[in-house]
């Protein structure tokens, strides 16, 4: 049980929580101009990332708010907790 | 024809000395952004709560931070037009949604000395006063069940519970306090 | 009793409350305060257990729970019989019942003991080399014989009818273990005004220090040990921000620092109240943790180290000092590390003769040796072990010195106890399982606490710091600091900060080889080319020769070792056994320990009951049971119900004798014919307000919304954006920006999730708020050619066919009550669902009831629903769709608003693979026999007899008796299905092939003209 920071309502335990998949994937605004593949690299393709990972949760029994997290996925520990449609804190970055 | 509109029949749910079941109430989800916030606060003369997790009381009235963009109303039964008619007017102009919800949930009380104690038989949030203050509310889990948690007082916590939920919870909370109270 | 194996006093059991019990049906008596292993021990009984794979008898080898040999069965009745219970762990109470397990007839003689005369045939990994052919025999023969054969106790027969309970906990300062340094480490962070838990496995607090001899007592800060507990207890209990746990295990320790503790409430009571949790469950989410969990004394070694009687000298302390046992006669310590000394010294003192004392070191300066011979026992330095004898309870050792390889003398010394000691194993256990790093300490020779990953701090023994005085100032200055910290007002977050990386704590210098390490890992030296086995893991059997033979077929690394062997893979987790496998194998391989490497630590750390995981998630509280507001008149009405998802629902309505069958053939009739009531609450209803909401709706579902005005319904399909059906639903306009929008009963909250996601991270612009009201209404759905005169009496809306046409919704009251009425059919008959406030759902319910009495009502459940909606090949996602249906796929390419420029999962629809003719498309498939019915999710083959690996074309999704039909109907989704209209294919049964033909998917009233009456 994960203790994840809502960028809304501070420490919570995981069980509120919903995990969200990758973060910073940007639905494509004219879906139809992509190409085949585009729109399935859209669909499909993510990373699975040794270390720093972006991704969504929603903390969905709290404030219902989806958010981003940086988490590095070989011991669980969040590097930082932001918003949707922010940036990560200074100092951070979304890994590529 | 009938008039049925008393014929109430809310779910049933088991009580004990820490556990009971209140009246049925008038409650709405409103949402909307900050203007909205501000011009419900003036309509309603209660304090809308801007900061997370926090509820207030005003008279018979409570408003409760649910999220950035939703607040919980409740106030007594008989309130549910006048509630509408205030906020319909003062916010016609605003976006903002107004959704009844008086019958979707039921309050329960836990009170006493043993409150927090049994409460954590199933909820994993800290409620030692310093961490869960008087005024606090959120939604959490307790056990399987989502609740909306309000403690109402150093030994008085409020569950608003969907009805569908409402025999587990009382049931589990029922179960939780043997060997605690 | 044989009372000349108790002490005449000391101790901490009460000699006056005498105890009854029994062990494999022989009655015995014991004092309170004994475990079962002590008062077996005062009764002169040393073989509890036979082994896991040899079945060899065996006696405790500790005192503790590292104990693997002594696993025994606790037995109240048929659902309270508690197997693999340590017998050094369970309390003594009046009237235990233990058994032996693992022997059969009896633990003194047991058929399964003709294993250890096959040993040499059944080394490490036979049975990966042995049951290989013929194949199928694995399941019929070999593994249901060896799992009678090995293997530990057998499971209750019945039911477990105690409670179990849980509990969430949070404090500033957990601390496991109430040693000398736990106990020490809670009282520094309690006097540092942090929320402190101590918690402790057994079942008083002290550690170690139970052990210490109460009449030359060690001191800690200038008081004897057992007043020092007493005293820091008490002040302890006084504290409200402490939480003591006896008897309570810190079983794991997962991510951010939470660990779980099982807290044993009722196991050590005579007579538990039934109404009270047998044991509570804690998950402790602690701001830092303080482990002190102290070290466990390694065995040696040698040939036949594994005899009843054998045992660890610490054990035998214990039993000396703390139960008042003597656990012997005449004895041999063998050890390698000056602790052991003083079990020798202390049992002497108390009358027991000790003949020998083999100490394994060459180096004979240690003053522990001079204090044994000044009190006249002799000492063999430099010496070794070449075999026991004795088959149920050592009786003679054999020691010798080798030089070079050879034996240069031999000393067999009869006995009836040996002690042994390599030194004392820190555990480490809890510290590996949060990911901290364990580093060599060559000095003691064992791995330490390095780098933490989590809030974790070590002190005393398990971290090294064995002498008393050092561990008790190791703990206070741990739990002082661990407190600081976790009360500082700038901590955040979970992550130990780098400055936390506390490195690894080099153990105190002030530790001496008298206190604790360094020991000796890996086996005592035999001379060259002795075979002798030597056991290395006492509870699955693992000697000296599987390891050799691992090496031999070329295992390395030591996690193939141990998984080829199964050595440390018992559920002692390898507390006495992990560090002498390392060392062996360090030694075959010619590699240093730290280049071996270490296995990982597992929880639980010792074993927990399934019952402490399912807690209160039992029974009726396994799952949250949803019902209806009008539950209680289906039940009233003797309604069959059905689980879907978390609700129940009224399936059908049998009356007398009548079956499902009949009762479903009734209700459809009585729905086609007259008029059926149904209980449509469950399904789910979402609130979509805003100026936005037509905007997005049109964004989401497939439908085009612009145009439905206000007052109408109507049918919509959700996508996921990878194009496959997702939902589906009516949707209601009530206002220009108002929307009531209906989805199925499973999938409400997951649409709910997804209109939120897209509203929250890709259309934040968009001004529309959501809000469920799935709760906030009953539905009451009035369904066939009746229906409208039913209602029509109670209500204050013209609902005739003009005003209020099929797909409408209109506002006004029912009976007085608030009422949204849909005209919405999913039977195909004109139809109404009922929306009124949830509490006023059952007495409206009955008003529509009375009504309809004249009309011939009748009441139908989920059944019949399903058997109406597929008369008019009405689908349900999940049933007839599964995730990879389009909206094509399932007939349902009308609904799609086609001039949108986008909706979620358009881009989809236009990808080659999504308009290949060969889709599976739904069709209807009626079967040649209309008596036969089609099992949903049978295969759907091109040819007669054809079977796999030929694909079908399709599966059947649903299949039900039509009554009003007279005859089955099936749909299937079938490989370009529409373009088959007319092929016979075969649905393969258990009993031969069944020709269907494919037909449209609608079966009756294909005009609609019912629907629209």
């Amino acid at each position: 049980m994960l203790l994840i920071e809502c960028p809304y309502c501070g420490e919570r335990p995981e069980p509120e929580f919903v995990y969200g998949g990758q973060a910073h994937i940007v639905r494509p605004p004219q879906p139809q101009e992509l190409s085949a593949q585009q729109w399935a690299d859209f669909l499909y393709q993510r990373d699975n990332t040794r270390g720093v990972h972006a991704e969504r949760w929603r903390h969905t029994h709290g404030c219902g708010r989806f958010f981003n997290a940086l988490r590095d996925t070989t011991n669980d520990h969040f590097l930082a907790t932001y918003k949707v449609g922010e940036s990560p804190p200074t100092g951070l970055r979304v890994p590529r | 024809m009938r008039d049925l509109s008393a014929a109430r029949s809310p779910p049933l749910v088991s009580a004990n000395t820490t556990l009971r079941a209140l009246a049925p109430a008038t409650r709405y989800i409103l949402r909307g952004g900050p203007h909205v916030r501000a011009a419900a606060e003036q309509a309603l003369g209660t304090r809308v709560p801007g900061n997370a997790c926090r509820a207030f009381v005003s008279g018979e009235r409570a408003v409760l931070w649910l999220g950035p963009d939703e607040w919980l109303l409740i106030s007594p039964q008989a309130s549910a037009a006048a509630i509408a008619a205030l906020l319909g007017a003062a916010l016609k102009d605003l976006p903002h949604s107004l959704v009844d919800v008086s019958h979707r949930q039921i309050a329960l009380s836990v009170t006493g000395p043993k409150a927090s104690a049994l409460l954590a038989a199933g909820c994993p949030l800290d409620l030692e006063a310093d961490a869960f203050p008087v005024d606090m509310c959120t939604r959490t889990m307790l056990a399987k069940a989502e609740i909306v948690l309000w403690r109402t007082g150093t030994e008085e916590f409020r569950l608003e519970v969907w009805r569908s939920f409402a025999a587990y919870v009382s049931q589990f909370l029922d179960e939780a306090a043997r060997g605690i109270i | 009793m044989i009372a000349s194996l108790r002490t005449l006093s000391g101790g901490r059991i009460e000699r006056s409350r005498v105890l009854r019990f029994s062990f494999d049906g022989r009655a015995y008596l014991g004092c309170a305060g004994d475990t079962l292993a002590s008062a077996l021990l005062a009764n002169g009984v040393h073989l509890m257990g036979r082994s896991f794979k040899y079945h060899r008898p065996r006696g405790v080898l500790a005192a503790g729970s590292e104990e693997p040999n002594a696993l025994v069965a606790v037995y109240r009745d048929a659902g309270r019989y508690t197997p693999n219970l340590r017998a050094t762990q369970v309390e003594l109470y009046e009237g235990l019942e233990a058994q032996s397990q693992n022997r059969s007839p009896s633990l003194a003689f047991d058929f399964g003991a003709v294993n250890d005369v096959l040993a040499p045939f059944i080394p490490a990994g036979f049975y990966y080399k042995t049951f290989m052919w013929p194949r199928g025999a694995w399941q019929t023969l070999y593994e249901p014989r060896i799992r009678a054969a090995a293997g530990l106790g057998r499971a209750p027969l019945e039911a477990d009818p105690d409670r179990y309970a849980r509990r969430y906990a949070h404090c500033d300062v957990l601390v496991v273990g109430a040693g000398p340094a736990g106990l020490a480490a809670a009282a520094a962070a309690a006097a540092a005004g942090a929320r402190v838990i101590l918690c402790d496995e057994q079942c008083e607090f002290g550690g170690s220090l139970l052990a210490d001899d109460a009449a030359a007592p060690q001191l800690v800060a200038g008081r004897p040990a057992l007043q020092w507990i007493t005293e820091t207890r008490a002040a302890l209990e006084a504290n409200p921000r402490i939480t003591l746990l006896p008897r309570t295990t810190a079983f794991g320790y997962f991510p951010h620092n939470l660990i779980g503790l099982n807290e044993r409430l009722t196991d050590h009571l005579a007579d538990p109240p039934g109404e009270l949790p047998r044991e509570r469950q804690w998950q402790v989410r602690a701001r830092e943790v303080v482990l002190a969990t102290g070290a466990i004394e390694r065995p040696l070694v040698f040939p036949g180290n594994d005899r009843p009687g054998i045992m660890l000298a610490g054990a035998a302390r214990t039993f000396l000092n703390r139960y008042g046992v003597l656990t012997g006669t005449r004895v041999v310590l063998v050890t390698a590390a000056d602790a052991a000394y003083r079990a020798a010294l202390e049992l002497q003192q108390a009358g027991v003769f000790i003949a020998a004392i083999a100490e394994a070191r060459t180096a004979g300066d240690s003053p522990c040796i001079e204090q044994a011979r000044a009190a006249g026992i002799p000492v063999l330095t430099g010496a070794t072990v070449l075999g026991t004898s004795g088959r149920r309870r050592v009786n003679s050792i054999r020691l010798a010195r080798l030089k070079h390889g050879e034996v240069s003398e031999t000393h067999t010394q009869p006995c009836d106890l040996v002690l042994m000691s390599g030194g004392f194993t820190p555990s480490v256990h809890l510290f590996s399982q949060s990911r901290g790093k364990l580093v060599w300490d060559a000095r003691l020779q064992t791995f330490l606490p390095g780098a933490p990953a989590e809030r974790v701090r070590s002190a005393g023994a398990c971290r090294g710091v064995f002498a008393l005085e050092a561990a008790v100032a190791d703990g206070a200055a741990t739990g002082a600091a661990a407190a600081r910290e976790a009360t500082d007002p700038s901590r955040t977050g979970v992550r130990p900060a780098a400055a936390l990386s506390r490195g690894a704590p080099a153990a105190d210098a002030s530790s001496t080889p008298a206190d604790g390490g360094p020991g000796f890992a890996g086996a005592l030296p035999q001379p060259r080319g002795a075979h002798a086995r030597a056991f290395v893991d006492w509870q699955n059997d693992v000697t000296t020769r599987d390891l050799a033979l691992a090496t031999r077929e070329g295992f390395r690394s030591i996690e193939h070792i141990k998984r080829y062997t199964t050595t440390g893979m018992a559920t002692d987790q390898g507390k006495t056994s992990n560090l002498n496998a390392l060392g062996i194998v360090s030694r075959t391989l010619g590699k240093d320990i730290p280049q071996v490497g270490l296995t990982t630590f597992r929880p639980p750390y010792t074993p927990v009951t399934f019952g402490s995981f399912a807690g209160f998630a039992r029974a009726q509280l396994f799952d949250p049971v949803r019902t209806t507001p009008m539950h209680d008149w289906a039940r009233e009405h003797g309604a069959v119900f059905e689980d879907v998802g978390l609700w129940k629902r009224a399936r059908y309505f049998p009356r007398g004798a009548e079956d499902m069958h009949a009762a479903v053939g009734r209700e459809c009739l009585a729905v086609r014919n007259g008029c059926g009531i149904f209980d449509a609450s469950t399904l789910g209803k979402i609130e979509v307000v805003g100026k936005d909401a037509v905007a997005f709706m049109n964004r989401l579902y497939v439908n085009s919304w612009t145009s439905l005005g206000v007052g109408r319904c109507r049918y919509g399909v959700l996508l996921r954006d990878d194009g496959f059906v997702y939902d589906d639903g009516v949707v209601a306009r009530i206002s220009e920006e108002r929307f009531h929008v209906t989805t199925t009963t499973g999938g409400a909250p997951r649409v709910l999730a997804m209109m939120e996601d897209y509203l929250q991270t890709e259309w934040s612009e968009l001004e529309v708020w959501l809000t469920s009201t799935t709760e906030q209404w009953a539905v009451i759905a009035l369904q066939g050619p009746n229906a409208r005169r039913v209602l029509a009496a109670l209500i204050d809306i013209d609902i005739a066919a003009a005003v209020m046409p099929h797909m409408s919704v209109a506002t006004g009251s029912i009976c007085g009550v608030p009422m949204r009425l849909f005209r919405v059919s999913f039977t195909g008959e004109l139809g109404f669902e009922v929306n009124v406030p949830a509490d006023c759902g059952p007495a409206v319910w009955q008003a529509i009831w009375e009504a309809g009495q004249a009309l011939g009502i009748t009441a139908y459940g989920t059944e019949t629903m399903h058997v109406l909606r597929a008369e008019k090949g009405y689908i349900i996602v999940g049933q007839d769709t599964d995730g990879t249906v389009t909206p094509e796929d399932a007939g349902l390419g009308w609904a799609i608003g086609k001039s949108k420029p986008d909706f979620v999962g358009k881009r989809s629809l236009q990808r080659p693979a999504m308009t290949s003719p060969d889709r599976r498309q739904l069709v209807g498939l009626l079967t040649a026999d209309p008596a036969t019915v089609l099992e949903e999710g049978a295969q759907v083959m091109a040819e007669a007899g054809a079977r796999a690996p030929t694909r079908p074309l399709g599966h059947v999704t649903s299949s039900y008796y039509s009554a009003v039909l007279g005859r089955s109907i099936g749909m299937g989704l079938v490989s370009g299905g529409r373009a088959r209209m007319g092929e016979t294919l075969h649905v393969p049964t258990p009993s031969g092939d069944v020709p269907v033909q494919v037909a449209p998917s609608v079966f009756y009233d294909h005009t609609g003209a019912r629907l629209n009456a």
